[in-house]
């Protein structure tokens, strides 16, 4: 198996003692200014950038994140549309889509790697897409170089983690706490947990979001994981009317914290 | 493949799912990884439960001492002459809490209970399956949240004091169009984040394995007995056609299963709002792969129905099945024609329906011609009591009445 350009670029990243910090923003929102937003991000320190592509009926996410696809969706925004928006960016770091399988299913799996493919994009995550029903997404994914990212939860035995971790591309997506994404006062003990079990079985890179929410939250983390995703908290600052620029500067301070860590 | 039913062996069409949760190309599991192992939990536990004499044997006693099943069949005379062919009602109106959605509660709490779980979470449409699981939480002492749409919430107000007065929490869901679909979100995102602690007692034949599989296998009863009842009054005979309505299809299910080998058709009747299997194609939503309405994109549609219980865009997994061989026959039928059907079944029999087996019936009305001279037996899944009230407000001419659903909160502005 060859490796993907996701996994090559974070295994790159990790051996040179680096901390991973892959941001996510929903695709269409804030309106016009997000794919602006993604080129700030990559410039503020980002090793990869999970896009959304919006649903209308996302069960993985809390509050925060649904707001942002239902003004997204309300503006007009369509995954083909979305993808046209991306391949415009200029980023220089992998970038993820993160969708629910409807999309790609209504797509069609060739049609839908494809379409990632050509608009830059290398990998896929899809929440509802578990170890069990991913095996026909995936044989079209590997058969163009997609890299499809497998989710690892909290309430997986033991046993259930290696088929997990063997199956996964570009990195383990290790669920920080048992629940839906968005912000936590206190980072879950979940998380620390999450992350020591997956270092045990992979030596992919292993990344844990869901409810990792401040610099200092991503710190305590990456003494275990190789990496953060953080969501709910930077699109919380958007719908706070912060602006794109607000949300840069936040991911700028989880760099440079990670960066501090990494020392 | 392998058969995951407790009645395996038998060779019956319903007899599914495989392993992996199929009725042929649909059904599966499609849940966030976090559910994963509850739903495998869950399938054993069933499994385990289905196969033990003592758990069917509790089941079954809660079903008669409690929900007063069996529940009679009808002959109905007079609407029998008005129509122009033999109308057979099967009353599951008159089941403790009114509706069909009591077997598969009392079947699933029970089994919550086996599990050692506490703490009840459920969605609900029109409020049946709410006010039902409310009923059977308070029976056993467990705690119950219930979600339902905020526009449901407006339209059926006195199920949701019933279930207050149950002891349960209702929740309002207030994203998306605010109905069945998004109750359904909230509970499974609540699902999600309280796995550990929480049973999700599922009120349809929809979502990810086993619950199809398992809500229809609570449901049999319905089949069964209306099987036995209707050869006992056709001298060994049977209808020559079954009727059912369908949001995500449990009463349908239920009274399918009795006939499903059988030389009897058997007919679907979906709201035309939210005419999954008539006008939906093949996708996933809410833990399985169904027919569904949605976008080129594949995102999914609102339903649109006076009918709470029905204002779904999906259907279980086992009607995508059997539509697809071409065993069960769907319909769809408008607001106006359930409307009409309401009052007739109301004026000819002294039978007030809920609104969603008032789907069957409009159909039934429509299709007189093709139906002269038949047999035709109705599941009447549930009584029009909690429907009274909008059906009033509706022919006194308000609008807002047929439809609650202001889709300007939906275009971007939301909460």
């Amino acid at each position: 198996m060859t490796v993907g350009t996701l996994e090559t670029a974070l295994r790159a990243k990790r051996d040179e003692g680096r901390k991973l910090l892959v941001p996510y923003v929903t695709a269409g929102f804030p309106v016009d200014e997000w794919p602006r937003l993604i080129e700030g991000l990559g410039a503020a320190g980002a090793d990869a950038i999970e896009i959304g592509l919006p649903f209308s009926d996302p069960v993985m996410d809390g509050p925060t994140i649904q707001e942002a696809s239902t003004r997204a969706l309300g503006a007009g925004i369509t995954p083909v549309a979305a993808l046209e928006q991306v391949a415009k960016v200029d980023v220089g770091v992998p970038l993820v889509a993160m969708t629910y399988y409807n999309i790609c299913f209504k797509m069609g799996h060739r049609r839908f790697a494809n379409a990632l493919l050509d608009s830059g994009i290398c990998a896929a995550i899809l929440p509802d897409l578990p170890l069990e029903e991913v095996g026909p997404w995936a044989k079209a994914a590997d058969h163009v170089g997609v890299e499809t990212v497998l989710l690892a939860a909290p309430t997986a035995p033991d046993e259930r983690l290696p088929a997990i971790v063997e199956r996964a591309r570009g990195f383990v997506y290790g669920v920080g706490l048992v629940g839906t994404t968005g912000e936590r006062s206190e980072l879950a003990s979940t998380a620390v947990e999450m992350a020591r079990r997956l270092k045990a079985v992979t030596d992919k890179p292993v990344i844990i979001g869901v409810g990792v929410s401040s610099p200092e939250q991503a710190v305590e983390l990456v003494d275990v994981a190789d990496g953060v995703v953080v969501g709910s908290a930077i699109i919380r600052r958007l719908l706070d009317g912060g602006g794109i620029d607000d949300a840069i500067a936040f991911v700028a301070d989880l760099r440079a914290a990670l960066d501090r860590a990494a020392h | 493949m392998v058969a995951a039913s407790a009645d395996e062996g038998t060779n019956s069409l319903m007899e599914g799912p495989d392993e992996h949760g199929r009725f042929g190309r649909f059904g599966g599991r499609f849940v966030p990884e976090t559910l994963v192992p509850a739903c495998a939990e869950l399938e054993d536990a069933f499994r385990s439960a289905w196969a033990d004499d003592g758990f069917r044997a509790e089941f079954h006693s809660l079903l008669t001492d409690y929900a007063g099943r069996p529940s009679p069949l009808t002959d109905c005379v007079n609407l029998s002459t008005e129509l122009g062919f033999r109308i057979l009602l099967k009353r599951e109106d008159l089941n403790h809490t009114g509706s069909h959605k009591i077997n598969n509660v009392l079947g699933q709490t029970l089994l919550a209970k086996r599990m050692g779980k506490s703490r009840i979470v459920a969605e609900t449409g029109a409020g049946q399956h709410g006010v039902a699981t409310a009923t059977a939480a308070a029976y056993f002492g467990q705690e119950c949240v219930v979600y339902m749409g905020e526009v449901d919430i407006a339209r059926q107000a006195l199920n949701v004091y019933r279930m207050q007065l149950l002891g349960a929490e209702v929740r309002p869901a207030r994203s998306g169009s605010r109905t069945l679909k998004d109750a359904v979100n909230e509970a499974m995102r609540e699902w999600v984040a309280s796995v550990e602690s929480s049973y999700y007692c599922l009120g349809s034949v929809m979502g990810p394995h086993p619950y199809p599989w398992m809500v229809r296998e609570f449901h049999r009863t319905i089949g069964r007995e209306a099987f036995d009842q209707s050869t006992a009054l056709l001298d060994g005979g049977l209808p020559d056609v079954v009727v059912a309505c369908i949001g995500g299809g449990s009463n349908a299910v239920g009274i399918f299963s009795g006939f499903v080998d059988t030389d009897v058709e058997l007919v679907g009747v979906e709201p035309a709002g939210g005419a999954a299997v008539a006008r939906g194609v093949p996708g996933v939503v809410h833990g399985s792969m169904s027919f569904l309405m949605q976008d080129e994109f594949g995102q999914v549609q609102e339903a649109q129905s006076v009918s709470a219980g029905l204002d779904y865009p999906g259907v279980g997994p086992e009607h995508a099945f059997l539509a697809d061989v071409g065993r069960a026959r769907y319909e769809a039928v408008t607001d106006s024609e359930v409307l009409d059907a309401f009052e007739l079944l109301s004026r000819t029999e002294g039978i007030i329906p809920a609104l969603e087996p008032a789907h069957g019936l409009a159909w039934m009305i429509r299709a007189r011609d093709e139906l002269a001279g038949k047999t035709v037996l109705l599941n009447l899944s549930g009584r029009g009591d909690k429907d009274v009230a909008q059906v009033q407000a509706i022919r006194q001419g308000d609008p807002a009445a047929l439809d609650t659903v202001d889709f300007s909160r939906t275009n971007g502005d939301a909460v």
